[in-house]
């Protein structure tokens, strides 16, 4: 289908579905359950588990294919907010030309500091793009002030000229980010006995562009382009002698991915009309490279994955405090009550860092390949008992393995 | 006039004249060996000529081209392919993904952003591979890591990925360093194979005589960065200057 093999087509179906029922399968808890808190499905959490999707499957075709790096993607994020914003203070509060301009953007800055760093390779290079982002960082905090609005972060206004739209509603506020007229913040609640369920349009958008970000993702793994991307990887020298020019593969991989990013910041920007300098803060950069490799660097699925995990941890276990703490321990005796949540207490909340580096940690020394390399096993370990087995069972798996 | 013309090469690093005043012709199909003892400047030479390093002065003419200022990409789309001492294949990629690089490379050039369209649509890349792998007796392993492989199907696939190129000049940089007796004698008949049956130039840097001597139409000796000889090798085995310089102790 769409011109995938078989095994592409059934993970892209995997991620749509998962997409499309994401507000069900993040929200398995009735809300008046204790466990309430742990469900994600709300509109916030669910648009930045895309969007933050989007990012790291863009950051995965340049690090996972040709090994480069970056860690200073997140440059190429706030480049991408800002001009989103841009458009809708000077515009119209239509999200497309928005995310277009966001994603053109990103891709000329890509091309320039792509150019320069990759002039370098290993250590060299990630320290140069780490350098490129903390030089915008810096000027979008200070001397870029009058773009991006400095310190407080570039914001809409009552008097923005927003030429093809209107600079204030009827009711004199400043109008919100739409689709043609459907608001990206209308949601709409289904109530099921004790579950709620939220239907919003943002993260629909942002899914559906998700979904059309992983088919390209795809296409691109499997095209000439990404063997060559994986030939960079594994022998530049060879590549060379092989009457290859290693540098615009690895230039245009490095836009794409910046593309990527850009289309993410545009995202993010149009599901929250606002865009700070803090976005391309290093901090942000090393985070797309903890999802990707968390996920699993070079999977298709991996990055996605990845940033999920991630922000599942970020928005909930770091609202978890001493008394969610205490209301789960509350059956023990008072002394060991209190014992507990003190043992626990660093792992959540504010310390919610730590539980992720000790995950990240684990993963990396028993999971080199990410979370997919654990999904792996396990499919392997079940594959392994129905072949013991016997009967139909050891039939079916023979036939399976057969056809593999 | 020879399809490699090199004259008058010299290159120094710091105070070692590692090249000076070599004049080398290679005459198109045949196979011309240089040896020489260690630090002779073998490598060198062959550094300049595919790119590497550029010579501090004379020419290095490819069919009448001149291939000083190259990169090593523009010189192998000229039709020079190099074989390494340690074989450079893509290990982390399948045997057959291996054998398509080098034809899309000469089928599309040096870049081509072929982005959206899939691997295994291109047929003729894809028939070309396997042809070339089946000829190569590699087709059993096509699905196999390259990585892999022993050293001798790794140094076939290397070679195998050169001539699918259909280069006319193929530089080989010591072939058989650090193979077994086995191995050897296989590259040996391949190489031998090569060229009785391709219109191919095959310049070969050798240590083990036993090779260049059962394949080497013209033979060069080089000697401390200098041209010492330049013959046949029935002449060559018997010539006292090289004798002294090299076969020395051996002969």
């Amino acid at each position: 289908m769409f011109g995938l093999d078989k095994t592409d087509t059934k993970l892209l179906l995997i991620v749509a579905v998962l997409c499309l029922f994401a507000p069900f399968i993040l929200n398995p808890f009735p809300t008046s359950s204790g466990l309430a808190q742990f469900n994600a499905g709300y509109p916030d959490l669910m648009q930045r588990f895309v969007i933050f999707g989007i990012f790291a499957v863009g950051f995965n075709i340049l690090f996972g294919l040709t090994g480069y790096l970056s860690f200073g993607h997140a440059a190429f994020l706030g480049v991408g907010s800002y001009s989103a914003v841009w458009m809708f203070k000077l515009l119209s509060m239509n999200v497309i030309p928005a995310i277009l301009l966001s994603v053109l953007l990103s891709g000329v800055f890509a091309l320039i500091i792509g150019y320069v760093s990759l002039r370098r390779s290993g250590i060299y290079f990630s320290i140069l793009t780490l350098a490129f982002a903390q030089m915008s960082f810096a000027l979008a905090y200070s001397v870029f002030t009058p773009i991006t609005g400095g310190e407080t972060g570039l914001q809409l206004a009552l008097d923005d000229p927003r030429i093809l739209g209107i600079s204030q509603t009827a009711g004199g506020n400043i109008p919100v980010p739409a689709l043609f007229g459907l608001e990206m913040r209308a949601s709409w609640d289904l109530v099921l006995g004790d579950w709620q369920f939220t239907f919003n349009a943002g993260y629909y958008l942002c899914a559906l562009i998700l979904l059309a970000a992983f088919y390209m993702a795809i296409r691109i793994f499997r095209s000439p382009f990404g063997m060559m991307l994986r030939a960079v990887k594994s022998n530049q020298q060879r590549m060379n002698y092989t009457g290859l020019n290693t540098k615009p593969y690895t230039l245009a991989a490095f836009v794409i991915s910046g593309m990527y990013a850009g289309l993410a910041g545009g995202l993010m920007a149009s599901m929250d009309p606002l865009a700070g300098a803090e976005r391309m803060q290093w901090t942000a950069s090393g985070e797309v490279v903890l999802m990707t490799i968390l996920g699993g660097a070079g999977t298709l699925i991996g990055p996605v994955l990845g940033a999920g995990f991630i922000k599942y941890f970020e928005n909930i276990f770091s609202k978890l405090n001493d008394n969610v703490l205490h209301g789960w321990f509350a059956f023990m005796p008072d002394g060991l009550e209190n014992l507990m949540v003190t043992i626990v207490h660093p792992f959540v909340g504010k310390g919610w860092h730590l539980t992720l580096g000790i995950l990240f940690m684990l993963v990396v020394i028993f999971l080199p390949g990410g979370l997919v390399e654990g999904g792996q096993r396990v499919g392997r370990l079940f594959r392994r008992r129905d072949i013991k087995s016997t009967g139909p069972e050891a039939e079916a798996a023979q036939q399976r393995n057969a056809a593999e | 006039m020879g399809i490699l013309e090199v004259k008058d090469v010299g290159k120094r690093f710091g105070g070692l004249q590692a090249l000076g005043d070599v004049n080398l012709s290679v005459q198109e199909n045949s196979c011309h060996a240089i040896i020489g003892p260690n630090g002779a400047g073998k490598s060198t030479l062959l550094n300049c000529l595919i790119g590497k390093l550029i010579p501090d002065t004379g020419s290095v003419l490819f069919d009448g081209q001149s291939v000083l200022g190259r990169t090593p990409y523009e010189i192998c789309q000229m039709g020079i392919s190099r074989v390494f001492q340690t074989p450079e294949i893509f290990g982390d990629l399948s045997v057959l993904e291996n054998m398509m690089i080098p034809i899309f490379a000469k089928r599309d050039g040096a870049f081509e952003l072929n982005a959206f369209s899939s691997v295994f649509a291109q047929r003729d890349v894809l028939e070309q591979a396997e042809h070339m792998l089946a000829e190569m007796n590699l087709a059993d392993k096509r699905h196999m890591h390259a990585a892999a492989m022993s050293r001798g199907d790794k140094r076939r696939l290397e070679i195998a990925m050169c001539l699918s190129q259909n280069p006319r000049l193929l530089l080989l940089d010591e072939p058989t360093a650090g193979m077994a007796r086995a191995d050897t004698n296989n590259t040996i008949d391949l190489l031998k194979q090569i060229k009785d049956e391709r219109d191919i130039t095959i310049a070969i840097i050798e240590h083990d005589m036993h090779v260049v001597f059962s394949l080497a139409d013209r033979i060069t000796v080089l000697a401390q960065g200098r041209p010492l000889v330049e013959d046949t090798p029935d002449k060559i085995k018997g010539h006292p200057k090289v004798r002294e310089a090299y076969l020395g102790e051996s002969a």
